[in-house]
């Protein structure tokens, strides 16, 4: 297969942007996305010529690095991460436009690179249950129902690439958040703390510079995890009881 | 040189809590005086800097990747072992020690994996107390399955993505403390020195990958939790950053790397396609509990794998290792698949590979019990392969998956450098020459959570706390790292890093991978030189005096994978044996199996920087076997 790229090329956050053209010749159904342009790279680079940056790390669907914005769609046109998009779903001939997330609270850093460290942020407001090593009772003194344990991992797989905010029209971070407030409110250890953290959680993406969700839904269509909007009202629920009636 | 492994004496069950109690302490309001510097942020890395942020010190923590989150640690899938027998299926700390030591074909220290199986009861503890969503049965209590090498049920889970929970477990620790102010989060930030002043560790060199600019760091204690260097294959189940750049930098400064040549080759990865392709994907070993691996009978039988009848099919595990089976461990399991293939009857094109079929767990489960179980995983596959495994039989082929070897350490984990703690799968110290499934996770978190805590306090407690970093040995460090960047952008050659990297991993798996013999490793050894030469000459790196320049990066780990690839083959051919993951043709029973000389090689290799140009230098610690009587590992 030959493909036509348009490349996102920004030599550093002050840089203005553009598209970059090129060919990328010789590409087989079975190869990755991201292997494709480490060809395209190899090329460059023979020619003395700087290549595409991009974050990527794992490449098997988990680490959450790869973020790429194919033909407008976050992480491309399959569900699962960049680095899980493999070229048989591309056409011969075909023009593939690569930008990076596009949002302001991601600002980009160099081509593809973007920076994803206000999620980090977010999760230091309280996304975590105060507990010291040392000293836990043992694991099954807490005995959790297993449909809450399973719910709990259903938002708890989250990988944190930020593809929603990317496919949000409003770059909100809402399913982000909201899973990582479900995660532990769905669980016994989480309770004495669920006030507290969703309230610290939801102030902290506000002041990133997050949008507000609108109910559009883009968020859950693109999630490499089909990780539920449903999230999204549960947060908003445990916002408002905590705001109105802390549990604390 | 002399090895002190500095592991107590006395019982085996008392000798940590002896350890413990002649450890010294520092006083709470002392702690806060003591910096300590954590470079990589995985379950070892970031649970040991969240433990001593609790303690009082303070931390500042480096890794390569743009948040502690994406660690590697976050891709293991099947579990964490822990003998907590809560199946009631006689599990124990005594039988979980057991099994990690023949595991290890007798090649780790007694004592550490002793107290490696007393911790893993408190590390399930801790990580339940985080909030991590372990599987749980109706009745609400943690529920288990069960892993390679082992005859109880003793792995805890989060479906098939224990790593990623166990991981985010430890990163929300670590959260809490950079939120207190306790820890400073570097990330996008590579470790490029070790410094070292009067022979102690005092501090490191980093780059700031997004500016480019070089920084000094000091600290009272510096601990590594780099990882493995399983790319030095170039293929491997490793993310793509994954590099021995950090541990292999302190070797260059004299700290030992030991065992290099015990590599982990996973039996159940997707095989290969295409030279392009740039990593394997593994599928959790806890697949081998429900699916069947087998090879047609026939060589070259190009039917469809449901179209060969059942008596046409060798389920070869379970007819070579009748009572593990599929669940053999690691190393076995991943020759037996060699054998087959080598025989001509591999599957799939380029005939790498065999069948792990879940036919008949479906027949008897039922599709909603395996797609609970394995869901994401088969998901995976799918993705990859473009074959849906509910219909039609996986296909996979060995990989290599995890380095045993790693740096040297003592009982303490303290490398032979003082102040130089390592620790995860950066250090050698717990699987011999093989580690068991679900174990990897259980000692990157007892070393960051139960271990090293401890010993680093006892540490820190006999240094005077503070130094800076305007000391010419930062200076020296600093101008050495410049120069070998500076070394690689004038090159000015033709060829990416990835091209010599994938030429040096083919080499390394062809010469060095699952079998070895002396032919193979001195051709290797021939290889290499040539290798870095051409790789000097025409390596081609984008030359940007600052900003974010990955080119640069990578080819600055390539040029140490060249240098350690000697290392590994180096160690390879001088243990003349075979034992865990490391087969030598040459020594091998008649039926095909590992043969360990206890006689000769009962040691651990510890291998010294020669200097420039010189072969590195040997140095022995024998290993003691006081409680168990190393056997010929069986799995018959």
């Amino acid at each position: 297969m030959k493909l036509h790229l348009k490349v996102w090329r920004q030599a550093g956050p002050q840089d203005a942007g553009r598209f970059e053209n090129h060919t990328v010749e010789g590409v087989t159904p079975d190869m990755s996305f991201l292997e494709m342009l480490d060809v395209l790279n190899d090329k460059l680079l023979a020619q003395g010529k700087p290549p595409i940056a991009f974050d990527h790390d794992c490449r098997e669907g988990i680490c959450g690095s790869c973020s790429m914005m194919i033909n407008g769609r976050a992480h491309g046109p399959t569900r699962g991460t960049t680095c899980q998009t493999y070229m048989r779903n591309f056409t011969d001939g075909q023009t593939v436009v690569i930008e990076p997330w596009r949002a302001r609270a991601f600002p980009v850093m160099c081509d593809l690179v973007v920076d994803r460290s206000a999620f980090d942020r977010i999760q230091q407001a309280g996304g975590y249950v105060s507990v010291n090593t040392g000293g836990a009772p043992d694991g099954n003194c807490l005995p959790v129902p297993k449909d809450n344990s399973e719910k709990a991992m259903d938002a708890a797989q989250c990988i944190g690439c930020g593809a929603c905010v990317a496919a949000c029209k409003n770059a909100s971070a809402m399913l982000f958040v909201a899973a990582k407030v479900s995660h532990l409110g769905l669980l016994p250890q989480g309770q004495p703390e669920r006030s507290r953290r969703v309230l610290a959680m939801v102030a902290k993406m506000d002041e990133e510079g997050f949008g507000n969700c609108t109910n559009q839904y883009e968020c859950e269509a693109v999630c490499p995890k089909a990780i539920s909007a449903d999230f999204i009202a549960r947060m908003n629920r445990d916002q408002i009881g905590s705001t109105l009636i802390p549990a604390e | 040189m002399q090895l002190e492994s500095r592991a107590p004496t006395g019982p085996l069950a008392e000798k940590w809590d002896r350890c413990k109690m002649e450890m010294k302490l520092v006083n709470p309001a002392n702690k806060r005086k003591y910096h300590v510097l954590v470079v990589g942020t995985g379950l070892a890395g970031g649970s040991c800097a969240a433990s001593l942020a609790e303690l009082g010190y303070n931390v500042s923590v480096f890794c390569y990747q743009d948040s502690p989150r994406r660690a590697h640690s976050i891709a293991a899938q099947g579990g964490i072992n822990a003998a907590k027998n809560y199946r009631n299926d006689g599990d124990s700390v005594e039988r979980l020690f057991l099994d990690t030591i023949k595991g290890g074909d007798y090649r780790s220290r007694e004592a550490n994996v002793y107290r490696l199986a007393q911790v893993s009861r408190n590390i399930i503890d801790q990580c339940v107390a985080q909030g991590v969503p372990f599987a749980r049965e109706y009745g609400g209590q943690l529920d288990n399955r069960s892993f390679g090498g082992a005859q109880v049920s003793r792995t805890f889970y989060c479906r098939g993505q224990t790593g990623q929970q166990l991981l985010l477990g430890a990163y929300s620790s670590l959260n809490r403390q950079i939120a207190q102010g306790r820890v400073k989060s570097h990330p996008r930030h590579e470790m490029l020195d070790l410094v070292m002043v009067n022979g102690v560790a005092r501090g490191i060199i980093v780059r700031d990958m997004v500016t480019g600019q070089i920084e000094r760091h000091s600290g009272d204690a510096v601990v590594l939790a780099t990882g493995g260097y399983g790319p030095v294959f170039y293929l491997s189940t490793n993310a793509k950053g994954c590099n021995v750049t950090a541990t292999f930098r302190a070797y260059r400064r004299g700290a030992l790397f030991a065992n290099p040549c015990f590599t982990q080759i996973h039996p159940t990865c997707i095989p290969v396609t295409g030279d392009y392709q740039s990593k394997l994907t593994l599928m959790s070993e806890s697949l081998r509990n429900d699916g069947r691996i087998w090879v047609p009978k026939t060589p070259a039988d190009k039917r469809r794998p449901d179209a060969i009848p059942e008596g046409e099919r060798d389920y070869f595990l379970e007819r070579k290792y009748p009572s593990y089976g599929n669940l053999a461990p690691r190393d076995i399991s991943s020759r037996a698949a060699k054998e087959a293939c080598d025989a001509g009857r591999g599957v799939g094109d380029g005939g790498r590979g065999v069948y792990l079929d879940f036919a008949d767990a479906i027949r008897r489960l039922g599709e909603p019990t395996i797609r609970e179980r394995y869901g994401n995983l088969f998901e995976m596959y799918e993705h990859i392969t473009g074959e849906n495994p509910y219909k039609v039989p996986m296909r996979i082929y060995p990989a290599v998956h995890y380095c045993m070897g790693g740096l040297w350490v003592d009982y303490r984990l303290m490398s032979n450098i003082p102040g130089l703690f390592v620790l995860g799968e950066a250090n050698f110290s717990d699987h011999g020459a093989n580690r068991l499934g679900a174990s990897a996770l259980m000692q990157g978190l007892a070393d960051g959570y139960f271990v090293a805590p401890y010993t680093i306090t006892d540490y820190l407690a006999g240094v005077k706390p503070g130094a800076g970093t305007d000391l010419p040995e930062f200076a020296e460090a600093e101008a050495k790292v410049g120069g070998i960047m500076r070394r690689l952008q004038d090159a000015r050659g033709k060829t990416s890093a990835q091209v010599f990297h994938r030429e040096l991993g083919k080499m390394v798996w062809d010469q060095c991978g699952m079998a070895r013999s002396r032919a193979s490793l001195e051709k290797l050894l021939r290889a290499i030189p040539e290798i870095r030469e051409r790789f000097w000459k025409d390596v081609s790196v984008p030359a940007t005096a600052g900003g974010m320049n990955q080119g640069l990066e990578y080819a600055g780990r390539v040029a140490d994978f060249i240098d350690f690839a000697e290392v590994l083959a180096t160690d390879a051919l001088t243990r003349e044996e075979s034992c865990g993951a490391h087969f030598r043709e040459e020594y091998q029973t008649e039926d095909g199996e590992a043969a360990r000389n206890d006689a000769e090689y009962s040691f651990v290799s510890a291998w010294q920087n020669g200097g420039e140009g010189n072969a590195p230098v040997l140095h022995r610690e024998h290993l003691k076997y006081e409680f168990v009587k190393p056997s010929v590992r069986s799995y018959k």
